[in-house]
């Protein structure tokens, strides 16, 4: 396969072409922040976390879907990327109900874990306070559309890995949230199979078990990987926890 | 209360600062030129509205301290309702005797349409996070400003909630 060469933060790398910056730069333990993105999963440049600088033009590139061409010099942390990956960060928190407080995931959460890295010590846009719903229909499980971020990894987990497609996006803009099915309370839905990894891909506590107090809940994220991996090159080996 | 988790270093702060007002003091009126003041809690009526514009009038440097303060947070919660219907279900629907909604009486504060964080009515230097702030994380800001810096959390300090 060909290889390209470019540069990450000023030290040349090569890589098989075909491969994602975010790939490459993990590789090489070069740190980009994601909240989209999950190991397993398609990818979808959706959070904007990830983005990078390329020279040459003054556009913006997800790492996780832009692939290096020859010569590319790029770069994943200037100030300008650390001045929008905090203002990503603000509005996810405006534009939600996140009080972590009172949250189930307080302590395990990706949110959380971003805003104490892009250093979000308060919040500069005005919160929207959006009146979004709850549904606890399902004999097991929690939709609370207020700590969503819309990452889609709940829709994609289910339609790639479980090939169940019970989740969708439905509205606009700021109407934008998930749906089961045809719009309907998850509790009733017939494609549902129950089965949970909506619940243990999503990056806050948007989805969760019932039964569980605040900060009672771990996610489990690197079983995605596991299962891909098993499909398609037969290859059954567990992630290490501190992998994931 | 988590202030008082400074335990021994409590008697190294006295030593260095003049505590001129509290909840835990017996100080009636907000005094005049203070260096320093943290401030706990959402504006969520009228009365917290006044003492956050007096403190910010009479302090060189305020401090949001903790996730109320900061973000909101729990008693923002009632925001994405309309206050008409936060008021009925806590005062008429929940209820046990004399149902009312207490908006008319004259020594009760008003409360404000929706919960603020501190720096959406007033200006604030620095900010303190936790439900409720630890004591490492209060110290922290606390040695900043006493060696004149303005506090700014570092990764190992920041914590929502």
């Amino acid at each position: 396969m060909p290889v390209v060469t470019f540069s990450i933060d000023g030290e040349q790398y090569s890589a098989t072409e075909g491969e994602n910056i975010l790939e490459i730069a993990r590789d090489h333990k070069i740190h980009i922040p994601t909240l989209c993105f999950l190991d397993g999963l398609s990818t979808l440049g959706a959070c904007r976390l990830c983005l990078v600088e390329i020279e040459g033009t003054p556009k913006l590139f997800p790492a996780c879907t832009t692939k290096p061409t020859e010569g590319m010099v790029i770069r994943t942390n200037t100030d300008r990327l650390k001045k929008y990956r905090k203002m990503i960060v603000e509005m996810l928190a405006s534009e939600g109900n996140h009080q972590c407080a009172v949250c189930i995931v307080n302590g395990h959460c990706e949110l959380q874990d971003l805003a104490y890295e892009v250093g979000l010590d308060h919040v500069r846009f005005p919160y929207l306070y959006p009146d979004k719903s709850l549904d606890a229909t399902h004999k097991d499980f929690v939709m609370d559309r207020n700590r969503c971020v819309l990452c889609t990894r709940c829709v994609r987990v289910c339609h790639e890995v479980e090939a169940a497609h019970v989740w969708d996006i439905a509205g606009r803009g700021i109407n934008c949230e998930i749906i089961a099915d045809m719009n309907q309370p998850w509790g009733t839905s017939p494609s549902c199979t129950s089965c949970g990894k909506c619940v243990r891909v999503c990056p806050t506590g948007a989805l969760f078990e019932k039964g569980a107090a605040v900060g009672e809940m771990h996610k489990e994220r690197g079983f995605v990987k596991f299962i891909v991996n098993a499909r398609k090159k037969r290859e059954w080996v567990r992630v290490a926890p501190e992998d994931e | 209360m988590s202030f008082l988790d400074l335990d021994e270093r409590l008697v190294e702060l006295a030593g260095k600062i003049d505590l001129v007002y509290s909840p835990l003091a017996d100080v009636k009126v907000f005094p005049a030129d203070v260096d320093v003041t943290l401030v706990e809690g959402a504006i969520t009526n009228s009365e917290n509205e006044e003492m956050a514009r007096l403190i910010r009038k009479n302090s060189r440097i305020v401090i949001a301290f903790g996730d109320c303060a900061t973000t909101g947070n729990v008693t923002a919660m009632r925001n994405s309702v309309p206050l008409a219907d936060v008021q009925k279900r806590s005062y008429i629907d929940l209820a046990d005797k004399n149902p009312r909604i207490p908006d008319d009486h004259i020594n009760l504060a008003q409360l404000l349409t929706t919960a603020h964080p501190l720096h959406e009515m007033i200006k604030i230097d620095a900010w303190l996070h936790g439900c409720p702030p630890t004591a490492d994380e209060i110290w922290f800001a606390l040695t900043e400003l006493l060696e004149g810096r303005m506090p700014v959390l570092p990764p190992q300090y920041m914590k929502y909630g």
